[in-house]
């Protein structure tokens, strides 16, 4: 028989306290906002202020973004405190190559932007609703991500 | 002159503050599990750690309580009208586009949030991700999305 603990190679209890953590934070701003806190749409409203075009300035987006960038604000200064708390000061910088991370971005970004939610949008706040399209985003995301990682782990990538 | 908005309600100063302070508890969270590190994503998508499934779960499972709960409990929420419900739509884009997320998701081992923790944690190649994801959320609303 397996052990639980060959699945979690790094340990899981910050999984699930980071995890709640997060569930608490997207559960303070619906106490006091009302608002769902996925966060794609941030990237959306954010070219509000820098383009013209319609689509940016429809209603949905544009009363939204002031709230939108202080949870994103709030992102940081969050991991900051970590940082500086029980990451004891510190920094992680990844290796994945610049250009998995910008394209990976750009690919992320459209689909997520497409799809109505990410893994905050869909994985969290949908999931928690019980809405099935979410639920269903989850598990094809969950496919083409694994599919994608195994592809280019074996084509040589990071 | 200040800017014109229908919903006052929805920029005030409590709430603009209260976001600021639910998002760095969703900051913390993200550096606490980790999923500032693409690494650690790659790692679970390879199907090495399931650390994030605790982290989903324990995310999810919390906000359940709170969407379930918080309606109940109080009349309104404390800065605003209504609490608001989200709204996902079964239909080709919802599940295309998450197709697409994932593969770029499985790419970079970055998603939406991380990518803005990260840069607290100091990972700061992860501003070519925010550039990424910048740039495809502009593709989408402007050559897919209807104005």
């Amino acid at each position: 028989m397996h052990s639980i603990a060959q699945w979690f190679p790094q340990g899981w209890r910050h999984f699930l306290f980071g995890g709640i953590c997060i569930g608490l934070g997207v559960s303070l701003l619906f106490a006091l906002t009302g608002f769902i806190g996925g966060i794609s749409s941030t990237y959306s409203a954010a070219w509000s202020w820098l383009t013209t075009y319609p689509y940016f300035h429809r209603e949905a987006l544009v009363s939204k973004r002031g709230w939108l960038m202080m949870y994103a604000l709030g992102l940081i200064a969050g991991a900051i405190v970590f940082t500086f708390t029980l990451g004891h000061g510190h920094a992680f910088i990844t290796r994945v190559p610049l250009w998995q991370l910008f394209a990976g971005g750009i690919l992320a970004g459209f689909g997520a932007r497409m799809s109505g939610g990410c893994t905050s949008g869909h994985g969290i706040c949908g999931v928690a609703s019980h809405q099935l399209p979410s639920i269903l985003a989850v598990i094809i995301f969950l496919t083409t991500a694994i599919l994608t990682a195994h592809l280019v782990r074996a084509l040589g990538g990071f | 002159m200040p800017a014109a908005s229908n919903t006052p309600a929805s920029n005030s100063r409590a709430v603009l503050l209260s976001a600021l302070a639910a998002g760095t508890l969703f900051g913390f969270g993200l550096a606490l599990s980790t999923m500032v590190q693409p690494e650690v994503i790659l790692q679970f998508l390879l199907l090495n750690n399931m650390g994030l499934l605790l982290v989903l779960g324990g995310a999810a499972g919390t906000t359940a309580i709170a969407y379930a709960l918080l309606p109940r409990l109080m009349q309104r929420p404390v800065f605003a009208p209504d609490f608001k419900k989200h709204a996902s739509v079964l239909n080709a884009p919802t599940l295309i586009g998450a197709a697409i997320f994932g593969i770029g998701w499985g790419l970079s081992g970055v998603c939406p949030g991380p990518a803005i923790a990260g840069l607290g944690v100091g990972n700061w190649p992860l501003f070519l991700s925010v550039a990424g994801l910048l740039l495809g959320a502009w593709l989408h609303g402007r050559f897919v999305a209807k104005a």
